[in-house]
């Protein structure tokens, strides 16, 4: 085998194995910053020895042995060899020869949840816990982070560095918090995992596909978020947003690069089997009782999804779920999603009056899809002079190019 | 796409014996645990299938067995996987039987219009 194309076998094999053996390490040595160490170390090796020697067996627990070895190397060599660490170290090295399958299997689930956790505390800054859910969980390289978010590699060395510090200097226990801290750290988590979908949607009209596969990578971790959080409906909901918004992936960049609007999708082009995959998963978030913030989006992304046409959408549906969605995370970005719906189930009449009712929002001013949508509601009453100079507004506000091209072709004509 | 090429299929109507059909659940369930499984099933055995043939633009229906038996397929996974490399080392750890070859395919993703 060519060293090139044993490097990727063992890329694809770290991609696999690391979350859990990062997990399994941090249980063990009670510090995640070290358990990651170690779990590169163990890489390293891997990359020196695979090549010559082939790929072992059992790569997981080829690479956890290895990492064992190293820790109890390095805890016995640190300059502060204080009691607990000889504790750690001398329990390693009396646990030399279990079953390292087996270890690897138990409480897995556990693991990677004190893991992911710990990964999203929020002493950490908000990209700091990104790039550590990436690499501790994700199996992402520093540098496959730095490209999916245009940074430079350094950049990200430097936040997974300070992040570790910031663990260990604050002695952050590897645990799972619980009670209204677990409420408040789980929506910490939810949170980073759909930043790192958002990144990579936002990118899907680029064609970058370093970033795009960010969207994958969100899936991923939602997926095992899924297995391990069986009871919490957010995570559900959440997977199931993705999954819905995913299969649109194919439908919504044109030939040209430019993205299309949701309306003007070629719907044959839509993934039906993320579609049942997050139809599924939002049936399970219901089951668990009432939505949350991301089980209501998936909803409505599921009226979407089960619609044949923008025409035959459940607009009302659609609408009293925007409704639901405003009481439980108030928005002024989702109310003016609600007027949009409310015009495509009762009429332009009803949609102007929701809209109006949102004219001072200060968190509005200066968004340019209010007089947009203002425009198109009048221009649909055949207000023409009216929707004309919204339609000029919303062209002076938007940034897009493209938009402000179609807002002042729309100016002109106030249809 | 994982596709399944067995080398051996039982008879119709006779189960898969109960420790391969375990091992092949614990080997879905990592697959789901790792958050790469989207769908997989198993087919029912080739006799009970047909083939639809086209020739001079018409299509020609035979009906299972088929004499011609090479290379069947016994079920599929899809998977997603941030490489080729890494599809092939989940294919490589299906508990399968000797003689099994599992081949992994790419689903297009982009097709051209």
């Amino acid at each position: 085998m060519a060293a090139t194309a044993t490097q990727r076998t063992v890329e694809a094999v770290w991609r696999i194995e690391s979350p859990r053996l990062i997990a399994g390490l941090a249980r063990v040595v009670r510090d995640v910053g070290l358990a990651e160490d170690l779990a590169q170390d163990a890489l390293v090796v891997a990359l020196e020895t695979w090549p010559r020697a082939g790929v072992p067996d059992n790569p997981g627990a080829w690479l956890m042995a290895t990492a064992k070895h190293r820790a109890i190397d390095t805890l016995r060599r640190g300059a502060t060899l204080d009691r607990k660490r000889e504790l750690i170290a001398r329990e390693l090295e009396t646990a030399a020869e279990p079953d390292l399958d087996a270890e690897l299997d138990d409480d897995i689930g556990d693991d990677l949840l004190r893991l992911v956790f710990t990964a999203c505390h929020p002493l950490l800054p908000t990209e700091g816990r990104i790039a550590m859910v990436l690499r501790l969980l994700g199996g992402l390289t520093t540098g496959e982070i730095a490209r999916a978010f245009l940074v430079p590699e350094t950049t990200v060395a430097q936040r997974i560095t300070r992040a570790k510090r910031t663990l260990a200097e604050a002695a952050v226990p590897f645990e799972v918090p619980s009670g209204d801290e677990r409420v408040e750290r789980l929506a910490s988590v939810l949170e980073v995992v759909y930043l790192i979908f958002n990144e990579g949607y936002s990118a899907t009209a680029g064609g970058d596909w370093m970033r795009v596969e960010l969207c994958e990578d969100a899936l991923r971790l939602g997926r095992v978020l899924a297995q391990i959080l069986p009871g919490e409906g957010e995570v559900h909901g959440l997977v199931a947003l993705m999954e819905i918004q995913q299969s649109r992936a194919r439908a919504r960049v044109g030939r040209d690069g430019a993205p299309v609007l949701l309306a003007d999708q070629d719907r044959a082009r839509w993934d039906r089997l993320l579609i049942a995959r997050g139809l599924a998963a939002l049936a399970r978030a219901v089951e668990t009782g009432p939505l949350g913030p991301y089980g209501l989006q998936a909803a409505i992304a599921a009226c979407h999804a089960r619609a044949p046409s923008t025409a035959a959408t459940d607009w009302a549906q659609i609408a009293a779920l925007y409704g639901a969605l405003a009481a439980a995370a108030p928005s002024p970005v989702v109310e003016l999603n609600r007027a949009v719906a409310i015009s495509m189930a009762e009429g332009p009449e009803a949609g102007l009056a929701a809209v109006d009712a949102l004219a001072g929002e200060p968190a509005l001013r200066g968004y340019h899809l209010l007089p947009a949508v203002r425009g198109d509601m009048l221009a649909r009453l055949g207000r023409r002079a009216e929707a004309s100079a919204e339609f000029a507004r919303a062209a002076e506000l938007t940034r897009n190019e493209r938009e402000r091209e179609l807002l002042l072709a729309r100016t002109r004509t106030g249809a | 796409m994982m596709l399944m090429h067995p080398a051996a299929f039982p008879a119709v109507g006779e189960p898969l014996p109960e420790d391969a059909v375990a091992k092949m659940m614990k080997f879905n369930d990592e697959l789901v645990q790792a958050g790469v499984l989207l769908s997989a099933d198993g087919l029912e055995q080739p006799e009970t299938g047909s083939r639809v043939r086209f020739a001079g633009g018409r299509p020609r229906v035979t009906d299972g067995p088929f004499t011609e038996a090479k290379e069947l397929i016994g079920g599929y996974w899809i998977i997603q996987a941030s490489s080729q490399e890494e599809a092939v080392e989940w294919a490589g750890r299906c508990p399968a039987a000797d003689g099994d070859m599992i081949e992994v395919r790419q689903i297009q993703q982009w097709p051209e219009d």
